[in-house]
C-alpha cells in the first residue's frame, strides 16, 4: 500500500513539475510569439532576425564544426576561439543577471519587492571599481576578493534602507526601492563627474588594476572570466540559505504569512532588513561581477535595464535560485543575441524589453497560459508575491 | 489590561511628542549654525514677485534683511520645538509644517542673499511640475479607491506621452494627441483590470510588467521610427498658456494660478470634480464600499467587478493626460524613459495624500516645490552639487513616505483580488 502511494506521489510530483515548468516554456514561447509579431509590423523578417539572434547567442554552428576541424588538424586555436565566442559572450552576460535575479528572488521569498537592484548594481560596481583602483600593490589574492567585497557591502548598504525603512516604520520597499534607485543615479552622476572621474574627457572612473580583476579563463578577445562560477556558487548558496538553514525558514515563513511568522516568535523587522540587505548585496554583486570581470571601468547608466531584468528572471525562475540561474542563461543568450540582430537585422535592441514584459505577465498569469494553450489547471498553493502597501 | 495598554499608549504618545520637539530644536539649530554663521549683517535678499511677460498688475519686490529673518526662523523653529516638548501640540501636520517652513525659508534667505530669487516664478514652476505628479496619484486615487494597485501609472505615462506627441504631430492638432493619450491611457488600464480580475494576477506584479513593456515599446519606436523620421512624427509643439481674464491680473497669485496651459487646468478640475464624486455622489460610495469590504458592497447588489473596471480604466485615462503633460503639455517633443520617476513619486503623494484627490493634490504640489528648488538653487548657483539637489525629490519622497505612512490607512481591500 505504501508502496503505491510512494509511487502516486512521485507521478503527481514528476506532473507538478512538468507543468512548473511547462508554464514558463510556453509563456517564453508566447513572448517570442508576439516579439515576432512586433517584428513583422515594424516591416521586417522575424525569422531573419530570429536568425541573427541565434547566430548571436549560440554562434554559428558551422564555423564551430570547422574550428574543431582546424584545431584537430593543425592544433590551431584562433578559429575554435572565434567559434565559440559568441557563445562565451552570453555566458558573460548571463553572470550579472544571475545575480541580480537572486537578489530579487530572495525578496520575494520573504514578501518584499526589491525593484531596487537597479541602483544597488550600480553602487556594487562603484564601490568594487573604487576598491579595484586606488588600493596599489595588494596582491591578488587579497585585492579581488576586497574589491568584491566592498561591491557586495555596498550594495547591501543601498538595499537595507529600504529594508530598515519597511521594517521599522511600514514605508512601502516598492517607491523606497525605487527613489534609492534615482538617488544612485544622481550619486554616480556627481562621482564619475567629480570625485571618482579619470583622467580623460569620459565621465568614467580609471580601469581597475589588474590585480583586482576577475581571471579570465580563455585568451582575450574572449571575456568569459571566473565571475560566472561565483554567480553559480552565489545561486547554490542561496538555495543552502533558504532551504537548508532555520534563518531561511524563518525568512520564508515571514514571507508566507508574516501575522503567523510573527506569532510563532519570529521577528519580522529582523529578518525584513536582513533579506534587504542580503538582495543588495546579491545586486551589488552583480556590478562588481560586471566590472571587475568584463568592463573594468564604470560609465554613467552602467546599470541600465538590470533592475526590471532581475524582477523578470524572479518570477521567471518561480523565485527558486536554480530557476533563476536557468532563466538568467535565457537572458542572457536573449540579451547577447540581440545585440547582433540589431546590426544585423536593424531591429532595436528594445524588442527584448517588450518580450520580457509578456513573458512577465505570462508567468504571472499561468490562467492566460492555460488558457491560450488549453491545458488542464493544476490546483496548488499560489504563492503570495506582493501585498497591499505594507502593514 | 486596559489600564497597561492605555499607559503604553501613552509613553509612545510621550515619546513622538519628545521626538518631535527635539527635531523642531535640531532644526533650529541647524538654521543658526549653517545660515546664520555663514550670512554677514546687513545682507539684504530680494524675492521678486513680478514673472516677466505676465499680465498681472506690478507690486513692488520683497526685500528682506537676511540675517536678521534667519535669525527669526530659528527663534520659531527652537521655540515651537520648547512648547511642544512641554506641553505638546495634537495636530502633527502643523509640526512638520513649520519645520519645513522654517528650514526652507531661511534656505532660500541665505541662498539668495544679497541676490535676487524669482518666488513668483518658483511658484509657479512648482504648480506646473506638480501637475504630471497630481495625475499619476489622481490616477492611484480613483483605483485604489476600489482596491486595485496601479503600479503601472509609470508605464501608461510613458506610452501616452509618446502617443499624444506622434498623433499631435502627425494630425496636427494638440487635442486629437490629448484625445489618443487618454484613449491609450484607458486601453492599458483596461488590460490591467482585466488580468488583474478575470485572471488573478498580482496588481504589482502586472504593474511592473507594464512599466518593463511601456519603457521597451516606447524606446523601441522611439529608436526604430522616431529617430529617423525626426520632426516629422517628434515636434507637436505645446498647449499655449491661456490666461483667465480679469483673474490673471491678481499679483502672485495671478500668473502662478490664473496663466496655465490646458492640462493645468483640467488637473485642478479633476481633482475638484473627483472630490465631489468620490464622497457626494452614489458612484462614489460604491466605490469607496468596494475598495473597503468588497463582500459587504456585493452582497448590497454592488456589481464589485464592474465597479473596479470602470475605475481603474477612468485612472488610466488620468494617468493619459498626465503622459500627455510631458510631452505636448510641456516640451513638444519625446525622449526615451522622459517621465523619470514621476509616476512613482505621484503614489508616493497618493499615500501621503491619504487615499483622497484633495490630500493627493497638496502633497504633489509638495513634490513640485521640491522639484522646481532644485532647479532655481541651481541657477543661484548655491555651492553645492547640481546633483545633490537633484536627489531631493526623491530623498522628499522617502522621508514622507517614512513619515506618514503609518498614519496613513490604505483602503481595507486595497490590493486584494475577489472572489465571489
Amino acid at each position: 500500500m505504501s508502496n503505491t502511494t510512494a509511487l502516486e506521489t512521485k507521478e503527481k510530483k514528476r506532473s507538478a513539475l512538468r507543468s512548473e515548468l511547462l508554464v514558463p516554456a510556453l509563456a517564453v514561447l508566447s513572448g517570442l510569439i508576439l516579439g515576432a509579431i512586433v517584428i513583422l509590423v515594424s516591416g521586417e523578417n522575424p525569422l531573419l532576425a530570429y536568425g541573427a539572434l541565434f547566430k548571436g547567442s549560440f554562434g554559428n554552428p558551422l564555423d564551430l564544426i570547422g574550428g574543431l576541424q582546424t584545431y584537430f588538424s593543425t592544433g590551431e586555436t584562433r578559429a575554435l576561439l572565434r567559434a565559440i565566442y559568441p557563445f562565451t559572450e552570453s555566458l558573460v552576460t548571463a553572470t550579472p543577471y544571475i545575480f541580480a535575479g537572486l537578489s530579487v528572488a530572495l525578496g520575494f521569498r520573504c514578501g518584499l519587492f526589491n525593484i531596487g537592484a537597479e541602483g544597488q548594481f550600480f553602487i556594487g560596481a562603484l564601490c568594487s571599481a573604487f576598491v579595484g583602483y586606488s588600493i596599489q600593490g595588494l596582491p591578488m589574492i587579497v585585492h579581488l576578493p576586497l574589491a568584491i567585497l566592498a561591491g557586495a557591502l555596498g550594495g547591501a548598504l543601498w538595499g537595507m534602507v529600504p529594508g530598515y525603512l519597511k521594517a521599522r516604520f511600514g514605508a512601502h520597499e516598492v517607491v523606497n526601492t525605487i527613489m534609492m534607485n534615482w538617488i544612485a543615479f544622481r550619486l554616480s552622476d556627481w562621482l564619475l563627474n567629480g570625485p571618482m572621474k579619470s583622467s580623460g574627457f569620459r565621465p568614467v572612473t580609471p580601469n581597475v588594476l589588474a590585480t583586482a580583476e576577475l581571471p579570465r579563463i580563455f585568451p582575450d578577445p574572449l571575456r568569459f572570466n571566473l565571475g560566472f562560477f561565483i554567480a553559480l556558487l552565489a545561486a547554490y548558496a542561496v538555495y543552502w540559505f533558504l532551504f537548508k538553514t532555520t534563518l531561511g525558514f524563518e525568512i520564508r515563513s515571514v514571507g508566507a504569512n508574516p501575522d503567523a511568522a510573527r506569532y510563532a516568535g519570529m521577528s519580522v523587522i529582523r529578518n525584513f532588513v536582513l533579506v534587504m540587505a542580503l538582495a543588495g548585496g546579491l545586486a551589488g554583486m552583480a556590478g562588481t561581477a560586471q566590472v571587475l570581470g568584463v568592463d573594468h571601468w564604470v560609465g554613467q547608466g552602467f546599470s541600465a535595464g538590470y533592475g526590471f531584468d532581475a524582477i523578470a528572471l524572479a518570477l521567471l525562475g518561480k523565485s527558486h535560485p536554480f530557476g533563476v540561474v536557468l532563466s538568467a542563461l535565457l537572458f542572457g543568450f536573449l540579451r547577447s543575441g540581440a545585440t547582433n540582430m540589431q546590426s544585423m537585422a536593424r531591429i532595436p535592441i528594445d524588442i527584448i524589453s517588450i518580450i520580457q514584459g509578456m513573458v512577465i505577465i505570462f508567468i504571472a498569469a499561468p490562467d492566460i497560459i492555460r488558457w491560450l494553450y488549453r491545458m488542464r489547471e493544476v490546483k496548488k498553493e499560489e504563492t503570495v508575491l506582493t501585498r497591499g502597501w505594507g502593514s | 489590561m486596559t489600564n497597561s495598554t492605555l499607559e503604553i499608549g501613552s509613553t509612545a504618545e510621550k515619546r513622538r511628542r519628545i521626538s518631535f520637539g527635539v527635531a523642531l530644536v535640531v532644526t533650529g539649530l541647524a538654521i543658526y549654525l549653517l545660515f546664520a554663521v555663514n550670512t554677514q549683517p546687513g545682507a539684504l535678499t530680494t524675492f521678486g514677485l513680478n514673472l516677466l511677460g505676465s499680465r498681472a498688475v506690478e507690486v513692488s519686490d520683497l526685500v528682506v534683511p537676511a540675517l536678521p529673518a534667519i535669525y527669526l526662523l530659528a527663534a520659531v523653529a527652537v521655540f515651537s520645538g520648547a512648547y511642544q516638548m512641554a506641553r505638546g501640540v495634537r495636530s502633527t501636520g502643523w509640526l512638520v509644517g513649520i519645520l519645513a517652513f522654517t528650514f526652507v525659508t531661511a534656505f532660500l534667505l541665505w541662498g539668495a542673499r544679497d541676490k535676487s530669487f524669482n518666488l513668483t516664478g518658483m511658484l509657479s514652476s512648482s504648480l506646473v511640475r506638480a501637475t504630471p505628479i497630481a495625475l499619476a496619484a489622481l490616477c492611484g486615487v480613483i483605483s485604489e479607491r476600489a482596491a486595485v494597485i496601479n503600479i503601472g501609472v509609470e508605464g501608461i505615462m510613458l506610452i501616452a506621452a509618446q502617443v499624444a506627441v506622434v498623433t499631435a504631430t502627425v494630425s496636427g492638432s494638440l487635442y486629437v494627441g490629448l484625445l489618443c493619450a487618454i484613449l491609450i491611457g484607458g486601453l492599458i488600464a483596461a488590460f490591467h483590470a482585466f488580468i488583474v480580475i478575470r485572471f488573478r494576477v498580482d496588481q504589482v506584479v502586472s504593474g511592473v510588467a507594464i512599466n518593463i513593456f511601456g519603457t521597451g515599446v516606447t524606446s523601441y519606436i522611439s529608436s526604430r521610427f522616431m529617430q529617423a523620421a525626426g520632426d516629422k512624427l517628434n515636434n507637436s509643439g505645446t498647449f499655449p498658456i491661456i490666461a483667465i481674464p480679469g483673474l490673471s491680473k491678481i499679483p502672485v497669485l495671478g500668473p502662478v494660478l490664473f496663466e496655465n496651459n490646458l492640462i493645468v487646468y483640467l488637473t485642478i478640475l479633476l481633482v475638484i470634480v473627483m472630490h465631489i464624486l468620490l464622497y457626494y455622489t452614489p458612484w462614489g460610495l460604491r466605490t469607496r464600499a468596494v475598495g473597503e469590504h468588497p463582500k459587504a458592497a456585493d452582497t448590497l447588489g454592488v456589481n464589485v467587478y464592474l465597479m473596479r473596471y470602470v475605475n481603474v480604466i477612468i485612472g488610466g485615462m488620468i494617468a493619459g493626460i498626465g503622459g500627455a503633460y510631458f510631452t505636448i503639455g510641456s516640451v513638444g517633443r519625446f525622449d526615451e524613459i522622459m517621465t523619470a520617476g514621476k509616476g512613482f513619486i505621484g503614489l508616493a503623494a497618493m499615500i501621503f495624500g491619504n487615499w483622497n484627490p484633495i490630500g493627493a493634490y497638496t502633497s504633489s504640489l509638495i513634490f513640485g516645490f521640491a522639484d522646481s528648488l532644485q532647479v532655481k538653487l541651481q541657477i543661484l548657483r548655491v555651492p553645492i552639487p547640481s546633483e545633490f539637489l537633484l536627489m531631493a525629490p526623491y530623498i522628499v519622497t522617502m522621508i514622507i513616505l517614512t513619515g506618514v505612512v503609518g498614519r496613513a490607512v490604505p483602503p481595507a481591500a486595497d490590493g486584494q483580488h475577489y472572489e465571489k
